[in-house]
Parts: C-alpha cells; structure tokens; sequence
C-alpha cells in the first residue's frame, strides 16, 4: 500500500481488493461483539474539511472512532482560494499537533496532492475529494457494494458492467470509479449530454454514450450522479425538466435493466431530476447500502494506511478473545 | 574607463573578431589578436559567440505596486543577467501604466536603474477596464514615447474598442499587443483543455479561445490596416491563422514565450503551482509547430512574458495560486536548448528572433542593430558550450517562481554590453 490515498491511480489491483477485503473483515468484527476495535488507539486522524460534507466527514469520523484513533475535526471556514488561511498554514498547524492522517475534503482539485507532496506535513493523507478531480474512498465504497450484491463479495469485478449517468464533467465521483472498477476489471460506459463530458474524455477506459435508454438491457450496476440545476445557467442544458426527460432514471427505464440489476448514487439525491422518488425507494436501490459501506471501506482504508495488515486482523482478534 | 576591447568573440557565430568599444559606440572591428588601443580594458572572449543585446517584448516589472514581487531595478539585474539590454514593461501595474504620468514614472526608474533600455507598454483602455481608450495619444508623445500598447493580462475583448485602437496608433506608427484570451470560453480556468485537464479534474482554457481572438484581430487589422501584435502565442491553430494572414499581407506580428517552446500540460499532473501560467502551457504537438513556425519567421519574437510572483502566490493550492513564470535569466537557454541544439536555428536567426525583430517591432532606434563599427555598442557574449543547473534561490530577480527549476540548461550569457559598458562580466553583474 502507498502511504496516501489520493486518487484511484495510487492503487493496483491487489491494493485495492487488500482494501474490499480488508473492509469485510471489519465490517464483520464491528457487527460482532467487539462494536469498537482498539487498532489505532493513541493514533490521531484529523479531518480537515475546507467543503462542507457532513456526510462525507461523519462517515470518517465514525471509521477512525471505530478503530479507537483520537479524531480531530477541523473545519476550515472557507479555502485561500476566499482569503482564508492557507492551506500551507492549516497543514502547518495540523504537523504540529502530530496527526498521524489527514482526511481532507478541498474545493480545489489536487489540493490533497499538494498536501501530500509539498513538505509541509509528514503524515498520511487521505483524499476525501478534491474539486472535480477525486474521491477514492467513494469509488471503493461503490467497488464494495457491487462486489457485494453482484460478484459474491469477493474477488475483483471482472467483467462487470457499469454504467454512470449524469453530470461526469464536474464529477470526481465519476473519475475515481472510471480508474477504480476498469482497474477492477469492469466495463464501464459513461452516459451524459455532450456538454457534460469533458474534452478529452475519448481517451478515458471506458465507452462513451450520449443515450441512457441505448444501454439500460446490458448494464449491471447502473450509477446515477447528482445532478445541480445550476448547470443549466451556463448552458450545459436547457432545462431540468428536459434533463431529467432525456437522463432521468424513471420506473419505467428501471423495468428494462436485468433483473439482477442495481442502482447507486452517491447522495446526496435530487428527487426527480436524475432519480425519480420511486426509483430511490425501490429494492433495487442500494444507496442507504453504500452508506453503511462507507463507513468499513474507510475503516479499511484508515487501517491500511496507518501500519496494519489484513492478515494482522485475525491476531487481533486472537489476541482480544484470549484477554 | 569608457573604452573596451573585446578579444576573440564571433560575432553570430562566425569567424572570430577583436570588437573595439568606445563613447558608447562599436569604433572597429579588428582581426582577433590586435593589440588593444591604449587605456582600453580587455574582455577575453575566446570561444563566445556574440550577439546584438536581446530585446524584450513582454516584460512584468511589478512596479508601481507590488515591489514585494520585482521592482524595475531588481527586474533590470534579471535582464542584464539574461543578455538583455532592453525591455518592454507591461502596463498591468498598480496603479496602471494608462497615462503619461505613469509611463513617464516607469521610464524614469529604468534610467536609474540604467541597467537596460526600460520601454513603457501603455494601457489600451483606462485601468484595463475594457471600457474606454486610455490616453494613447499622450503616453505616445511623453518622454516614454510610448509605442506598443497592450492591456495585457486582459484580452481587448470588445471588437470595436480593438477596431479604434487598431486605427489610432496608426498616427504615431504604434502596435497593439493582444492578449488573446476570449473571456466567456475560459471563465475559471486553470489548465489547457485536452486530455490532462479531463484527467486531473481542472476546468479548461481551450485553444479555441485564443485562436477565436487572433482570427477576429487579424480582420480588423487587414480591414483599417493597423499594426497588430499577437502576445505569447501558444496553440498550433493560432500558428496557421497568423501564416496565412501574413501571407495576406497583413500587418501583423508574434511572439512566443521560452516556457510554451519548451514545456507541456502535462507538468500539471504535480498540481505544482509553478507550472500556473496564462496563456497555460500546451500539448507537445503545439511545441513542434510553435519551434516550426519561430524558426521558419511565422512568429516573429521570443518574448519571456517575465512574470514574478512572491511565493506565497505560488505555496498553494492549484486553483488558488497567480498565474504567470519568470523567464529573463533562462530565455536565451531554453532558446538554445529548443531551437538551436535541436538544429532549428542558427545564431543569426537567434539575434533576429531575440533581438532584431523585437526591436524593430517596438520601434526602437539604438537597439537590434547589426554588430558594425558605428552602431551602437548593444551585445551580449555567450558561452554556447556551457551549461548550468537553475536555482531559484540564485536568481537576481525577486521571485522565484522560475519553472526551471533544478534542470541543467545549455549556454551561459558571459557578458552583457549596454550603450558601452559592461552591466554583466564573467556571468555576473558588474
Ligand atoms: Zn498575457
């Protein structure tokens, strides 16, 4: 394993099936009569969220208490980019305090690299996305729950076919998963208006598709990205009312996906515009899923990179039930 | 001590020569091993090519205003380091270098500093608003005698603010340097559009919206027939509208920078701030047609777009850092390392590239001229053979936010001559 988690391209294959492998392990042990495991006790994990995500950051928070480590949060009002403090100054004062992690949510793409790479801190950092750039423990958490319903819950995803809907221009979701699950062994295919793919997408390793309806009978995980009503002011699309007509996810386009098919989203949901209200509620929706699975695949990833190992899990528990 | 003897440099390249300098003035050429005339001090210059003072075009002086980033002094030490013996002070200062009190106040730091010619560029519009004409007319008549205007760092965006600028410095002979940058197609970006900037997740500054401009500013100078000057030229696309407007007759001039004949977008992928510059740099198959079209003439100028930035512009992350490298110290280098050791070019085409044409696009008399007894004595000898590593920290300028960094460049300026005396000796300054 590398020493930070910045983007999907930091993992190999084996790194990242350690991680989903890793994450069921703990998943089963914190379901078990040890709710809380004292790896990373006397270990500092500090969040640093220049975004607001509570979501994103009460999912690391519980990660790193589950694993006994002290957390921080530290929520820094405004990036330098809105003449804050910078970032090199918040890293300096994190360095101080002896954060052995830092999980840092940013505006700016690439400002976790600079973090990482700058010299001003010395321990981990864990991307927990960055601008339109990435979001690896999200990708891991999607590789988790597809591996979960659709590949028995073990091994990589060969084969797998995923399609991502939406907004993929301004999404470090749909970065992080293109690299994660081909890495994986999936095929994905990415479906937007044109506007919402970016230049150069051609050479990404997937296929590129302008119609949702083309590729709903041969899709397996099918992934709705949220998609702001904003875009359309810069003319990314005429209307919501026509987005959602056109990339929408309706019952009706569900009916034509295969039966064994599941539908993600990264939350937050915007009831009605990519995802219809029933759809969201359906059985074949698994994001209430990807949430709870959030919380292990960042366990694993904490764990991971702060110094432990998959098989160092069995010990542990040796050693708590012989205590 | 007003009188030099220069022994053994060839002059472009050729065969070698003692070069005798006195009052400012080249007094012979004489074959190398003449004994120097009395009281004149020797420069040994065995093995250095010698070429007529480079001129730049593009320069960022940061003064008035942010003195914590260069002032005209510390910037004239950088060009007098990097063979200069002029250069073109961009006008996005604070305030603005938009009138003739402004421009005049520029021009006096440089006779000061009197290191280099230092040449004012004078704002096209008030403040670089956009909005309306500065007073051309009056920075052109002042002791600057201002003749190149640009509102650089903003692209003149309104047609017809960039039509009468066209026509009005048509009555003094004097440029518009564009910026060419179309504001709506590049609102937020940060990097070159293409396949990096998908990867790396920053919003893209397309090649479209510089070639957009170029194509709009070629036809309005073909139309009222006024001079137009194209700033830091960076895209192939922008390379074909400029060849065939020429080919039209069109009065048209370029320039391209060290940095985009040099280095590619995919520097970007260490998010190093260092690597922020505007017009941003360009994919490898712009680099070829960029080095094809500065040595076949197409762009007419290296200029450094020299842009100091103090560090805590550039400690940061991506999106938050300035925009903008220095160039002055390493130019002739990385002209050397591009143009000449790739076969490109030879030295001739460097003088005319670095120091003949800009001159003659600025409309400066005592500069870029040939190196003949009677001209005046503007050179720079240079050790071709040499190499160096880049230090920020050695840099006379005072930023450091050079992109260079740590690389060993070919070609090192020995000596630097201004109107007859030496400001550089033994690659330091006098
Ligand atoms: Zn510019």
């Amino acid at each position: 394993m590398t020493r930070h988690l910045l983007s999907c391209e930091d993992l190999t294959a084996e790194d990242a099936i350690l991680i989903l492998d890793t994450a069921k392990r703990l998943g089963e042990l914190s379901t078990g009569p040890m709710r809380k495991l004292p790896t990373l006790r006397g270990r500092t994990v500090v969040n640093l969220f220049f975004e607001d995500s509570t979501r994103t950051r009460i999912s690391f928070e519980a990660a790193a208490k589950r694993l006994s480590a002290d957390v921080i949060n530290f929520a820094a009002k405004g990036s330098s980019v809105e003449k804050g403090e910078s970032l090199k100054d918040t890293a300096m004062t994190l360095e101080a305090m002896g954060a052995d992690a830092v999980v840092i949510r940013h505006p700016a793409s690439g400002a976790p690299y600079r973090l990482a790479n700058a010299g001003w801190i010395g321990g981990s950092v864990i991307n927990a996305g960055d601008g339109t750039h990435a979001h690896p423990t999200q990708a891991l958490l999607d590789a988790y729950t597809m591996r979960e319903h659709l590949r028995s819950g073990t091994g990589d995803l060969q084969g797998l076919r995923v399609c991502i809907v939406g907004d993929i221009l301004h999404s470090r979701v749909a970065r992080s998963n293109v690299t994660l699950l081909t890495t994986l062994g999936a095929d994905v295919t990415l479906v937007a208006p044109p506007t919402l793919l970016p230049i150069g997408v051609e050479e990404w390793p997937a296929t590129i598709s302008y119609s949702l309806d083309d590729h709903l009978p041969e899709t397996d995980a099918l992934m709705m990205l949220r998609v702001q009503n904003e875009r359309m002011n810069s003319a990314y699309f005429p209307s919501a009312r026509e987005y959602s007509r056109r990339y929408g996810l309706t019952s009706s386009r569900m009916s034509r996906m295969p039966e064994h098919a599941i539908v993600l989203h990264p939350g937050p949901i915007n009831r009605g515009m990519e995802i219809a209200s029933e759809v969201a509620d359906s059985p074949r929706a698994v994001i209430i899923e990807q949430v709870r699975n959030g919380v292990i695949t960042r366990m694993a990833v904490l764990y991971l990179l702060l110094g432990g190992s998959e098989s160092g899990l069995g010990d542990l528990v040796d050693e708590e039930a012989t205590a | 001590m007003t009188t030099w003897h220069i022994a053994g440099a060839q002059p472009l390249g050729g065969e070698p020569v003692d070069i005798a300098i006195s009052d400012g003035t080249i007094s012979a050429i004489l074959p190398t091993g003449s004994t120097p005339a009395p009281h004149s001090t020797l420069i040994e210059a065995h093995g250095l090519i010698a070429l007529p003072g480079l001129v730049d075009l593009h320069t960022h002086l940061r003064e008035p205003g942010r003195e914590d980033a260069e002032t005209v002094e510390s910037g004239c030490r950088a060009a007098a380091l990097g063979g200069f013996t002029a250069v073109h002070a961009m006008a996005n200062t604070d305030p603005v270098a938009d009138s003739a009190g402004v421009v005049e106040q520029v021009w006096r730091l440089g006779q000061t500093a009197g290191l280099c010619d230092v040449h004012p560029v004078g704002a096209v519009t008030v403040g670089l608003q956009g909005e309306r004409l500065a007073e051309i007319g009056a920075m052109a008549d002042s002791a600057a005698r201002v003749r190149i205007f640009s509102d650089d760092g903003h692209c003149v965006n309104d047609a017809l603010l960039m039509r009468r600028a066209l026509e009005y410095t048509k009555a003094f002979d004097g440029v518009v340097a564009q910026h060419a940058q179309e504001k709506r197609l590049t609102e937020g970006a940060q990097m070159h559009e293409g396949v990096v900037s998908s990867r790396l997740g920053l919003t893209g500054w397309p090649a479209v919206a510089e070639e957009a401009i170029i194509a709009r500013d070629v036809l309005l100078a073909e139309h009222v027939d006024g001079r137009l000057h194209v700033c830091h030229v960076s895209t192939a696309g922008s390379v074909e509208i400029i060849r065939h407007a020429k080919a039209r007759g069109v009065k048209v001039t370029a320039e391209v920078t060290p940095h985009h004949l040099m280095l590619t977008d995919d520097l970007v992928e260490t998010y190093d701030p260092v690597y922020k510059v505007n017009p941003p740099l360009r994919t490898a198959r712009d680099v070829v047609a960029l080095r094809a079209a500065l040595a076949d003439g197409t762009i007419d100028a290296v200029a450094t777009d020299h842009a100091p930035h103090p560090s805590e512009s550039k400690d940061c992350e991506w999106a938050a850092a300035a925009m903008g490298m220095l160039g002055l110290e390493t130019a002739l280098s990385v002209v050397i390392e591009t143009m000449v050791n790739t076969g490109l070019m030879g030295w001739a085409e460097v003088a005319d590239r670095m120091s003949i044409r800009p001159a003659r696009i600025g409309g400066l008399e005592g500069q870029g001229r040939p190196l003949a007894v009677g001209e005046p004595a503007n050179l720079v000898l240079v050790d071709a053979g040499a190499s160096w590593v880049v230090d920020p920290a050695a840099m006379a300028s005072r930023s450091r936010n050079t992109p260079y960094r740590a690389l060993t460049l070919p070609g090192r300026v020995v000596a630097t001559i201004y109107r007859g005396r030496p400001t550089v000796l033994e690659g330091r300054l006098v």
